[in-house]
């Protein structure tokens, strides 16, 4: 096994393909670095570390690779999967068809190995004796507890140890470089040393076994690329959270809701590394509220003192929030709310995935109310928006919303490293002391610069003029309590064209556009990741070229009419039944424009496929 | 060569320690009812921010919605202000007290705004001792949708349609004496002196100061048969509109020694029992302080007076260890890390 190791690693390092050093013992012909692999486990049987080391050993290798956990509203006992897809042509959405299953939850094993197609592999628990269920896929029994005892004299730790035996199993099954296993293992457990050791010796301990006991006879197996190089895994949460570090964020008040504590909690944790002065003091202050009222409401009243301020929900907490947007809108007080969406309506199931808040969100509060949205389609953008969400929020002075979902936010993705910020902060309009001086006052609401946006200035401002009075009620240029037909009419007029100011400083659409299609796809967030894979099933499967817009933001910008009046038919797909988006797009479009839309809705709890989309695209376009 | 002025110069106007006028302390004109408890508390507002001295433009005034939350609007303009959201905003001002912890804060609440709607946000308030005066205006009733109970109302006390309030009243100052505040008392909006003195000792302390102040609404707590009430007046005045009637009253105004007990009679004729404090009383004690509460309860009358202060506790925003800057501006070096550090977070997720 040693001279094994060391001959894989070499050819890893040089970066050449490596042939598997045995050939596959079947007649089946290799499948190389594409399918996927699941761990179906227990909620709570500390399978992350092992499923961790999976996914990033293939990751060290070369190989592109995305992990998604599926995991219930529940603290432990309960079905969890972890989900690896490894795809040397880049796809990281979910694909439907699981290739390897690694069984290890004894109640769901029967259907798991069930739902399993024909040359499939799974490994199991040896005494489950799940071979009896199928005859045509590739089955290795693993005597898992035995495994374990060997190499654990404790038994308590057992437990967690017993997960990385599978991984030893998985390592020799698929042909793993042990060298990034071992340094994988090692990265993962670099401050405790001696867990490190057991938890290598368990990995050993099932790759041994699996070397000496199975005779591989299935087709998959992962051989070293070079298209990970100098790349990163980050979640979407992480990423956010580090957005707003380097976005100069100073306040955060949040209430936990699953699938957005995490950013938070990553904050906090950023924050308290790089955001200490050298006498220990903080230039931020993270506050857990006792609701989400509080959380937002704070947000606002940071934001109007000056603060870049933040705070991160879902659903139920966009709902609490209501009131207060409506407030921030119409007072015009910056503010960044992150809502890392998941199923609704209600609890709804509070651990899948949907992007079923955009219409709530767009409109959120009560009147005549509406509200930027920055849609983030990979972690690379889940760091960048949250930037620009604060300068947008700032420029606008205006509540701007981050539309993640749980899939993005909780997810390990793979990315190109993240770009240190090239522009400065944008703290908007805001006048100064001197400049009150230099104009003798100013009004609050006055429309001075034609784009919809007012000057305001900071409480603490030390000049006599610099005060006025902030209100929810009707208010006139000066910011003085009115119920004038007029004044009333002004201010919403203006508040209108401020909304068109934001369609030209959101982040615009990403395009690609061939020319020759008449067929349109529209997608956004992490519906991005299928729609582009299946824009290559359809020009492989069915030779139809589709041109592709990614939304990034709402407003929508100019770009997006144009590409629509561009072409014939335009499918919006998106994760949730009531075609959010469409609506949306609904409201901004000629008529001539909207009677092309068609729409391909997932809305079924987990991350949207490509072949769904493929299936139902092909099924309207009658092919 | 100038001639010498003939007027005999005009004593010069009375300024505070800051060199400011009264006047730099006045907002705009009223347009609560005449003789509302609450223009009395602007008016000691007034007195006691003028008073102490304190700069206009270091105060943040904040409140949420109702008659009193409107108050804001009627004195020290020169501060910036904030009409949040009824009840919420005790979370207004938290947020803005992070961003800029060198301001001082006056919020400005009723008692439907603070012990119904928002409740909540009132008990996270004292338990975090956030540096604020709290003031509750407290008239018992919603004065500006036009009359229902609130929370503080009395058990037995009667509105104006004849419902009979049932519930117990909710003690602000006990409950926040339990959660943590560590400045609190009751006064009365017509006790000019006790009002005022209590204000001054307010903006002096550092943590959440609550001064619930009884605070009678002129136009609904009448009750039938009452001399005074909406419907005996309304056959003895002209209505001004249909919307409804407003009477015109006097403000009340009391004076009382500690130790001693009031009788004040209200716009409605109904009687309120003050009883003041006892000079020896001691307010650091907080179990004497709550005990002190609820005897009055039994017997009762309306203890005025501070019950319970510590000077000790540390204020939130003392707890979290922030730069003694405001966050609100710091300037970007100081807020976004350097190149170095996105590229060692990178390195660790390679
Ligand atoms: C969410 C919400 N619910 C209801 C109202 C209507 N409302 C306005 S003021 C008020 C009561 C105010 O009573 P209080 O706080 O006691 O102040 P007062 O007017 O008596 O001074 C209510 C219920 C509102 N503005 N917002
Ligand atoms: S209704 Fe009552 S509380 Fe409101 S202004 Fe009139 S007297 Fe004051």
């Amino acid at each position: 096994m040693a001279t094994e190791n060391v001959a894989l690693a070499a050819s890893a390092e040089g970066g050449t393909l490596v042939e598997p050093d045995t050939q596959p013992q079947s007649s089946q012909r290799n499948i190389v670095n594409d399918f996927t692999i699941q761990i179906a486990t227990v909620n709570g049987s500390g399978s992350q570390s092992a499923n961790l080391v999976l996914l990033k050993s293939i990751f060290r290798m070369g190989i592109p690779v995305s992990g998604k956990n599926l995991f219930p509203s529940n603290i432990a006992g309960l079905p969890t999967w972890y989900t690896i897809r490894a795809s040397k042509d880049g796809y990281v959405a979910r694909k439907k068809e699981i290739d390897i299953l690694i069984a290890m939850n004894p109640e769901t094993s029967k259907e798991d190995i069930l739902s399993l197609p024909t040359g499939a592999a799974a490994i199991y628990e040896e005494s489950a004796n799940l071979k009896q269920f199928r005859d045509d896929i590739a089955c290795y029994p693993v005597p898992f507890d035995k495994l374990t005892a060997a190499v654990c004299s404790e038994a308590k730790l057992r437990k967690l140890v017993r997960n990385m035996i599978y991984v030893g199993i998985v390592a020799q099954l698929l042909k793993m470089n042990m060298t990034a296993v071992e340094a994988t293992l090692r990265k993962q457990f670099a401050k405790k040393v001696k867990a490190a050791d057991l938890n290598w010796a368990a990995v050993q301990a099932g790759y041994d076994y699996a070397s000496t006991t199975f005779t591989k006879n299935d087709p998959f197996v992962l051989e070293a690329m070079n298209a990970t190089d100098g790349k990163i895994i980050i979640d979407g949460n992480a990423a956010a959270a580090l957005g707003c570090i380097f976005a100069g964020c100073t306040v955060v008040m949040w209430y936990p809701i699953t699938p957005s504590s995490s950013l938070v909690e990553n904050f906090i944790d950023y924050a308290k590394r790089y955001r200490l002065e050298e006498d220990g003091k903080a230039t931020f202050a993270v506050v857990q509220a006792e609701d989400e009222l509080a959380a937002i409401g704070a947000v606002f009243g940071a934001g109007w003192a000056g603060a870049r301020a933040m705070t991160s929900t879902s659903g139920p907490g966009i709902s609490l929030m209501a009131e207060f947007t409506g407030l921030g809108y119409y007072a015009e007080i910056p503010g960044v709310i992150f809502d890392i969406q998941r199923t609704g309506p209600s609890t709804g199931m509070p651990t899948r995935n949907q992007q079923g808040d955009l219409l709530s969100v767009a409109f959120l509060s009560h009147g005549d109310t509406k509200h930027v949205m920055l849609i983030p389609g990979s972690v690379k953008e889940c760091y960048e928006m949250a930037q620009s969400a604060f300068d947008l929020a700032e420029q606008l002075q205006t509540p701007v919303f981050v539309m993640s979902d749980l899939d993005l936010g909780m997810n390990n993705w793979m990315s190109e490293p993240f770009a240190y910020p090239d522009n400065p902060l944008n703290r908007g309009k805001v006048l100064s002391a001197e400049d009150l001086t230099r104009l003798g006052g100013f009004a609050r609401y006055k429309d001075v610069d034609g784009d919809g946006i007012g000057y305001r200035t900071l409480p603490g401002t030390d000049h006599p003029l610099a005060a006025y009075f902030t209100r929810g009620s009707g208010h006139n240029e000066k910011s003085q309590y009115t119920e004038r037909p007029d004044d009333y009419f002004n201010n919403m007029e203006r508040l209108s064209r401020k909304f068109e100011t934001a369609r030209t400083l959101v982040p615009h659409p990403e395009i690609i556009q061939t020319g020759k299609s008449k067929i349109g796809l529209i997608a956004f967030g992490s519906s991005d990741f299928a729609t582009r894979e299946s824009r290559d099933q359809l020009n492989k499967e069915y030779a139809l070229d589709t041109g592709y817009m990614r939304l990034r933001a709402y407003p929508f910008s100019r770009e997006v009419h144009e590409f629509v009046a561009a072409h014939d038919r335009v499918y919006v797909i998106e994760q949730n039944r009531d075609a959010q988006m469409l609506s949306l797009l609904k409201l901004d479009l000629q008529a001539e424009d909207i009677v092309k839309l068609r729409s391909i809705r997932h809305f079924n709890g987990l991350p949207i496929d490509a072949r769904s989309v493929t299936d139902d695209l092909v099924t309207q376009e009658g092919i | 060569m100038t001639p010498a002025p003939i007027d005999t110069p005009k004593p010069p106007a009375k300024t505070n320690r800051i060199g400011l006028q009264v006047l730099d302390y006045r907002g705009g004109k009223t347009t609560l009812c005449a003789g509302c408890g609450h223009n009395a508390i602007s008016e000691r507002i007034i007195d006691a921010f003028y008073e102490m001295g304190v700069q206009p433009e270091r105060l943040m005034k904040l409140s949420g919605i109702g008659c009193s939350s409107k108050t804001p609007a009627y004195f020290i303009n020169r501060s910036h202000s904030f009409n949040s959201v009824h009840g919420r905003m005790p979370s207004v001002a938290t947020g803005a007290l992070l961003a800029n912890n060198t301001m001082m804060a006056l919020g400005i609440s009723g008692d439907g705004d603070t012990a119904s709607i928002g409740i909540g946000q009132f008990v996270h308030m004292m338990r975090r001792n956030i540096p604020i005066i709290y003031i509750i205006e407290d008239n018992g009733v919603y004065g500006l949708t036009k009359g229902q109970f609130s929370a503080t109302a009395d058990i037995g006390s009667k509105l104006k349609t004849g419902v009979i309030n049932d519930l117990p009243p909710i003690d602000t100052c006990a409950l926040a004496i339990q959660l943590g505040a560590t400045f609190v008392g009751r006064s009365f909006s017509g006790d000019k002196k006790q009002l005022l003195a209590m204000l001054k000792a307010a903006i002096a302390h550092n943590g959440t100061a609550v001064l619930d102040v009884i605070s009678p609404c002129v136009t609904f707590n009448d009750h039938e048969g009452s001399t005074r009430s909406y419907k005996y007046m309304q056959e003895h005045e002209e209505a001004i509109t249909e919307i409804g009637f407003v009477p015109h009253f006097q403000e009340i105004d009391v004076e009382y020694d500690p130790g001693t007990t009031i009788n004040v009679e209200m716009h409605d004729g109904s009687h309120l029992r003050l009883r003041k404090l006892h000079e020896d009383y001691d307010p650091t004690n907080r179990i004497t302080a709550v005990s002190t509460l609820m005897s009055a309860h039994a017997t009762e009358e309306v203890l005025t007076g501070i019950f319970y202060v510590d000077t000790q506790k540390p204020s939130f925003t003392e707890m979290l260890n922030l730069v003694n800057e405001p966050l609100g501006t710091l300037p970007e070096e100081r807020v976004r890390p350097s190149r170095a550090v996105l590229d060692d977070v990178m390195q660790r997720l390679m």
